[in-house]
């Protein structure tokens, strides 16, 4: 392995999502946005609906990762994801639908719990959406 | 003796018979490759859930968390992971067997059950039946894992239940299928323990946000995958136990009819050698 490499894995229940190297990966925790480099202290850290942005040899690859948590250590990040989208895989039409639901469930007042799930879906949807041009 | 024409009404019975079960067998094959090839795609992520909650707690050994502790007085959730149809050896009994051996009492259980059989068992017993989720068996989602998962933990906050175990069947190759019962929560290093993946290699964790806040997150993730697992386990058990009984069902009712055609086969011939001692013995009479 290169010097500045590390070793990548993100998985989901139903498929290994993506395992190999990378330089870089930016994703979307509950604290904001973080781009870790090989060489990183150990942290445990919970994943927001959002992109995830894989660097490799000067290249980058998007996904859209939803709700997960990462587990990081120097030389590996292993990311488990509840669900996880390549850009090709999204169904942007289903995504927009989702949003105007999303958004018109968090405009009508509810009580806990709705609001809270609303949420999670309208971030999904947007994490979706913004794939698109 | 049975005369020819029952016989061959019960040859023919048998004979529709065996090609039913050969038909269940061919489809519960089809299902059995598909779901065990979704076993297998599960596993990976499965483990590794498993092995940084192991790793977790071993490290937060005294966080004070409300998934860490549960109660002895309040009663035990079961999730009772059964198919909804028979025909399946003892697959449906072997698990509900290990859940009704158990040893609580019907007051102290509530059963959450997946698959009608299970469901059918526990209700017609007097069991508390806290929710059903049936449907979700043959063709088990994430989604359905979320929403089972949700639903415990809601009435584990809310105080209704005090623990939560999970009864499936593990699958673990073709012919060998094991019903197990397990706890969910509370979560305790010692159930986790054994064989701790040192996935940070014994180095201090920091936790973003906190660690009760990654707590929070990580238990109900690591739930419902176990949730999950335990459905995809079972699924792929049904359609291998299916799968087993009906070959052993077309393999015997094939020996029966080999035994029935030879009995026919006997039975014809006797009443030709009937006949033609009653035409002699007639012709005799006769002369």
């Amino acid at each position: 392995m290169a010097d500045n490499k590390f070793k990548l894995s993100v998985m989901c229940p139903d498929r290994i999502f993506f395992n190999g190297e990378a330089d870089m990966v930016e994703m979307n925790t509950t604290e904001g946005y973080i781009g870790v480099y090989q060489g990183h202290i150990p942290l445990a850290t919970v994943l927001s609906p959002g992109v995830m942005v894989i660097h490799n040899n000067g290249k980058e690859r998007k996904a859209a990762l939803h709700s997960g948590f990462a587990e990081i250590t120097p030389d590996k990040i292993m990311i488990l994801a509840e669900a996880a989208e390549w850009p090709d895989e999204i169904d942007f039409k289903r995504a927009e639908e989702a949003r105007i639901r999303a958004e018109r469930r968090l405009a009508g007042s509810e009580s806990g719990i709705d609001i809270s799930r609303a949420e999670a879906a309208l971030r999904r949807s947007l994490a979706r959406i913004s794939f698109k041009g | 003796m049975a005369s020819m024409k029952d016989i061959k009404r019960r040859k023919e019975s048998i004979q529709s018979t065996g090609q039913i079960t050969k038909a269940m067998k061919l489809v519960s094959t089809v299902k059995f490759q598909k779901a065990r090839s979704r076993v297998e795609n599960a596993r990976p992520y499965f483990d590794a859930m498993y092995a940084a909650v192991s790793e977790m707690l071993s490290k937060s050994a005294n966080i004070e968390h409300r998934y860490l502790k549960g109660s002895e007085s309040l009663p035990k959730a079961v999730i009772v992971i059964t198919a909804n149809r028979g025909l399946a050896g003892g697959y449906n009994s072997n698990v509900i067997k290990l859940v009704s051996s158990w040893g609580k009492t019907k007051k102290d259980m509530a059963v959450y059950a997946v698959g009608t059989k299970g469901r059918d068992y526990f209700a017609g017993r007097g069991y508390y039946v806290a929710q059903d989720y049936s449907e979700v068996i043959n063709e088990p989602l994430y989604s359905d894992a979320m929403k089972i998962g949700r639903r415990v933990l809601d009435d584990f906050e809310d105080g209704k239940i005090g623990e939560i175990y999970l009864a499936y069947t593990e699958f673990k190759n073709t012919v060998v299928h094991e019903p197990k019962l397990i706890k969910l929560l509370p979560v305790t290093a010692e159930d986790t323990a054994p064989q701790i993946a040192e996935a940070f290699g014994g180095m201090q964790v920091t936790y973003e946000p906190s660690e009760e806040e990654v707590l929070d997150f990580i238990i109900p993730q690591y739930i419902n995958s176990l949730i999950y697992g335990a459905l995809m386990e079972s699924a792929a058990s049904e359609n291998g136990a299916r799968m087993t009984a009906m070959d052993n069902a077309s393999n015997n009712a094939e020996d029966i009819i080999s035994e029935l055609t030879i009995k026919y086969n006997r039975a014809r011939q006797g009443t030709i050698t009937q006949e033609l001692t009653e035409i002699i013995a007639g012709a005799n009479a006769i002369s």
